[in-house]
């Protein structure tokens, strides 16, 4: 099959070829040489790498033939259609071959397939997210999947007791147990793949999505553990040696975080003096994430908690280390990487599951593990949310614990691991593959095809059964928004004492230590955009007098401005102005016929219209899309509208205020880290606060020198000489994305209340 | 949290708060450590300028609003009894409270009536008791993004007014308010649930 499309590509081949020494020239004596040949077949040199390139060409040519159908691709996930097409591939290479080639080889999955996927997932985890659910996170990678081991194996062995496995699976407690511990893994791989096509909230996503990260150190221990135990011998098991289980659970947990840590900083490190040689920044942090999955790896610790640490820990003092370009470069290779390999491991899984000389069925087995894998993940997940909800600010409701049940999907490491498995030692080993094939196909297929709805359902039955008028939509609306702030100005999130250590101490030495001088100030662009914005805001504004002037019509310069296609004076006076005066404006007189389908279209409008609040943002680790998502730009947005009214607030109010002259001290860049306002005025006693609770950096810059020169055509600017100190907080997405959230301050806060009444300490 | 060790009897007029409020002990303890968290000078107080820093308010649609809302009356200073009754509207409602309340005593701030009022006082920014079609307009210009027109918010803005409005005036009153959201559970929407 393969040779068939050689011959289109023989051209190439020949040009190569026929450089070559002819070392295939049959040398014997007695055969005059068949003289210079014009065409030669090399097949052998070229053979493994081009059929790694081939493989990876045909599993992305599938993708594209799958998008093609819109329909399709709404109701299957990515990853069934993927594992069908390995099916059916792998079936024509039996039919062809005879024998079945290109299996899913642990040595290729767990050394380059996999360590792209975890990478990406590592470096795009939302860490104040993952950090704010670390705990439940936790809870459920080593709790859950420890019970979820213990209790299958446990239970299939019952099952083998009470005679419904075959007796010619001949395994013990130990072997069960074994395959418990790998069949209970949540796979990252597959979570991802199935959850990036249902939108649930964050929370939900980054617990699922955590557990599965995390629990690898788990399942490598249990692993390891249960693997020599049923070398030695049930017999030969001692006490020490459960001891010696349990503590190398947190030594290869802890060694992995740490593994990645150290080469998170080295990561850091190194990018802050590649100035002179941006372009190799990519490459950079490719390698040394990969070495830091090596080296974990080598040294029997958890490689993916490895990788997911370094990820983590890095992101920051990358991400303000390196250019732009090398930031979209970064973005976009890792995103391909994993997403090449993710096809890669669904198609292989599919083909893998044809080669029937390496399984054996027993249906006892097979059935028993599909019941107990689900029966044990909901009973496990019901409990362990119950003792969560104690201790947690935002309670897992109903769905949620539904979703995370359904939604522990095993993949392919899984089935690595199964492969793994020395026959000599695990006897059952054959049915042991096929039953893992078996719960891999079902929670991959049948799971990941009907999650989708069944979160729908719960939904739609949960909300209300009528529809709701255009004023529930709005107010429930406002109500989210204002929940949102309130939760906001209540520092909602917990651990906070703990991050604020975390990031005083972030601030003092590491991003000194790892963070380029000038990613101090804010990125130039960035700081321009918004420097111009509010400058060029507040002199249009004050040009035109603080009042609305020509009949064209006042727009600033930068605003998202509403098209309006009969845009009046009147319009603009109400938008700029905000007076409290009810005008009577001239209704635009709808017709009033079809009064419904009026209502549907103004719910569609409104719908579709409306800022979303906070918690329904789905989460935005997309594998495929890398667009800037909807939520950045309604950030964008309100943020400019909420930014554009403070400063006309403050224009205002500033008329009515007399300030004492007093000079702005010249602060740019020279120092590097201040927090806040408080810095310029009296010295308080209170340690920095970050009340964001973003990863912050806030760095105040005085702008006088250059607001006087602009604001030389201003009067109103020049009588009142005061600076306006912007205080910048750089997030590290705020970096990465182009954010920024800038407050105007007025310079001396206290002195107006001096100043209005009368003094006071 | 924990290694702060503060008293009660540092936070002023702990026992009135409290009683007027019904927070317990450690949520005034901890409101009061996020006040002087906000309060970054040390003033005692807080002014719109240090909710104003709060980075997530300002890609909030509404932010500026609610931290307007924490200023009643046109006030600059915002000093802890007022930064906690505002918030006191957020507390969860107890279900045994409703139960033995004595009617003769105000209603508690948590109470349904008293967080739909709150939002309310968002709308009516001229403070008349109504919501005239211009407020609702102003405020779904706050909450709408651009892609909508001009044209397309005031027709919203004529229809939810009229959907709401009962006595024919052009405007939505409390009651009316009340009225239309009467199926929504305020109480659940409208709650944080750490302030108990």
């Amino acid at each position: 099959m393969l040779r068939a499309a050689l011959p289109l590509l023989g051209l190439p081949l020949a040009g190569a070829g026929a450089t070559e020494e002819p070392t295939q020239e049959p040398g014997s004596p007695g055969e005059p040489p068949p003289g210079l040949a014009l065409f030669r077949w090399q097949w052998h040199e070229v053979e493994a790498p081009y059929l790694v390139a081939l493989w990876i060409l045909v599993a992305s040519l599938a993708k594209i033939v799958f998008h093609l159908s819109r329909k399709v691709t709404s109701l299957v996930p990515e990853s069934c259609l993927l594992i069908l097409l390995g099916l059916a591939l792998g079936g024509i290479v039996l039919a062809v071959a005879k024998k079945a080639e290109y299996q899913l080889e642990p040595g290729t999955f767990f050394l380059f397939l996999l360590p792209p996927i975890v990478l990406d997932s590592g470096y795009f985890m939302p860490s104040r997210l993952f950090f704010d659910n670390l705990g439940a996170i936790l809870t459920y990678a080593v709790v859950g999947t420890l019970w979820n081991a213990f209790t299958t194996g446990a239970a299939l062995w019952g099952l083998q007791q009470a005679g419904l496995v075959a007796p010619r699976v001949q395994a013990g407690l130990l072997d069960f147990l074994l395959f418990g511990s790998l069949i209970s893994a949540v796979d990252p791989v597959a979570v991802l793949a199935v959850f990036e096509e249902v939108h649930v909230n964050e929370t939900l996503f980054i617990i699922v999505f955590g557990e599965s990260l995390l629990n690898d150190a788990v399942t490598v221990v249990l692993y390891k553990v249960c693997n020599s135990f049923v070398e030695m011998g049930s017999a030969n098991v001692r006490a020490t040696d459960y001891l010696k289980g349990v503590a190398s659970l947190f030594v290869v947990s802890l060694g992995g975080a740490a593994v990645g840590l150290v080469f998170a900083f080295l990561l850091a490190l190194t990018t802050r003096f590649t100035k002179r040689v941006r372009i190799i920044e990519p490459l950079l942090v490719f390698l040394l994430a990969y070495a830091a999955y090596l080296t974990a790896e080598m040294a029997s610790l958890s490689a993916i908690l490895a990788v997911t640490m370094c990820g983590l820990g890095c992101k920051k003092y990358v991400e303000a280390n390196i250019s732009h370009k090398s930031r979209t470069a970064v973005k976009y290779t890792m995103k391909t990487l994993a997403s090449c390999a993710e096809t890669v491991i669904f198609m292989l899984l599919g083909i893998s599951a044809v080669d029937s000389s390496k399984w054996a069925w027993d249906s006892g087995l097979v059935l028993g593990t599909l019941f107990f894998i689900l029966f044990f993940r909901a009973l496990g997940v019901v409990l362990q949310t119950w003792v969560l909800n104690q201790f947690r600010l935002v309670p897992l409701d109903k769905i949620d614990q539904v979703v995370m049940s359904y939604g522990g999907l095993r993949g392919a490491v899984a089935f690595a691991l199964v492969i793994l498995l020395d026959r000599t030692k695990v006897p059952a080993k054959d049915y042991f593959v096929a039953t893992t094939i078996v719960v891999v196909f079902f929670t991959v297929i049948v799971q990941g095809l009907t999650i989708k709805p069944l979160v729908k359902w719960l939904k739609v039955k949960r909300s209300e059964h009528h529809k709701p008028t255009l004023n529930q939509e709005l107010h429930e609306h406002t109500f989210d928004h204002i929940l949102a702030a309130v939760e906001d100005v209540v520092g909602h999130h917990g651990y906070h004492y703990w991050r604020d250590r975390w990031e005083q101490f972030d601030k003092k030495y590491l991003s000194q230590l790892l963070m380029r001088r000038s990613a101090y100030r804010i990125r130039d662009q960035i700081w321009d955009v918004y420097y111009r914005l509010n400058i060029r805001d507040a002199i249009s504004f004050v040009d035109q007098g603080g009042h609305v002037l020509s009949s064209t019509g006042l727009t600033l310069p930068s605003m998202p401005s509403r098209n309006s296609v009969a845009e009046t004076s009147v319009t603009n006076l109400l938008r700029e102005s905000g007076s409290g005066a009810c005008l009577d404006l001239q209704v635009i007189d709808t017709v009033r016929s079809g009064r419904d389908r009026e209502d549907a279209v103004m719910h569609h409008l409104l719908c579709g219209g409306l800022y979303k609040p906070r918690r329904r943002y789905k989460a935005s680790c997309s594998r495929h899309f890398i667009s800037e998502d909807a939520q950045e730009r309604q950030d964008k947005e309100v943020f400019q509208q909420n930014m554009k009214r403070r400063l006309e607030s403050f224009k205002s109010t500033k008329h009515n205020i007399c300030f004492t002259k007093s000079k702005p001290r010249p602060r740019k860049a020279s120092r590097k880290k201040k927090d806040g306002v408080a810095n310029t005025e009296a010295t308080n006693g209170k340690p920095p606060r970050d009340l964001g609770f973003h990863d912050t950096a806030a760095v105040i810059l005085t702008v006088e020198s250059e607001e006087e020169e602009d604001s030389d055509s201003s009067e109103t600017e020049k009588e009142d000489d005061e600076g306006i100190i912007f205080v910048a907080r750089a997030t590290s997405e705020v970096l990465q994305e182009g954010k920024v959230s800038v407050g105007c301050s007025n310079k001396n806060p206290d002195k107006d209340p001096h100043m209005k009444f009368g003094g006071e300490p | 949290m924990g290694s702060r060790s503060s008293h009660a009897a540092r936070i002023p007029d702990v026992d009135s708060l409290r009683q007027e409020t019904g927070f317990s002990q450690a949520s005034l303890r901890r409101l009061y450590d996020r006040f002087n968290a906000l309060d970054r000078t040390g003033k005692g107080y807080l002014s719109r300028m240090d909710l104003q820093q709060i980075g997530a308010l300002a890609v909030n649609p509404l932010g500026d609003r609610i931290i307007d809302s924490f200023f009643p009356d046109g006030s600059l200073r915002l000093d802890f009894p007022g930064f906690v009754r505002v918030l006191a509207h957020f507390r969860p409602v107890d279900e045994e409270d409703d139960g033995n309340r004595d009617p003769k005593e105000p209603e508690p701030l948590n109470s349904r009536m008293n967080k739909l009022r709150f939002a309310f006082q968002l709308y009516d920014l001229d403070r008349d008791g109504k919501i005239s079609r211009h407020e609702m307009l102003q405020a779904l210009r706050l909450m709408v993004g651009v892609q909508v027109t001009e044209e397309q918010l005031e027709s919203i803005a004529d229809r939810t007014v009229q959907e709401a409005d009962e006595d024919g005036d052009g405007a939505v009153s409390f009651l009316e308010f009340a009225k239309s959201l009467e199926k929504m559970n305020i109480e659940q929407k409208m709650s944080i649930r750490i302030l108990k």
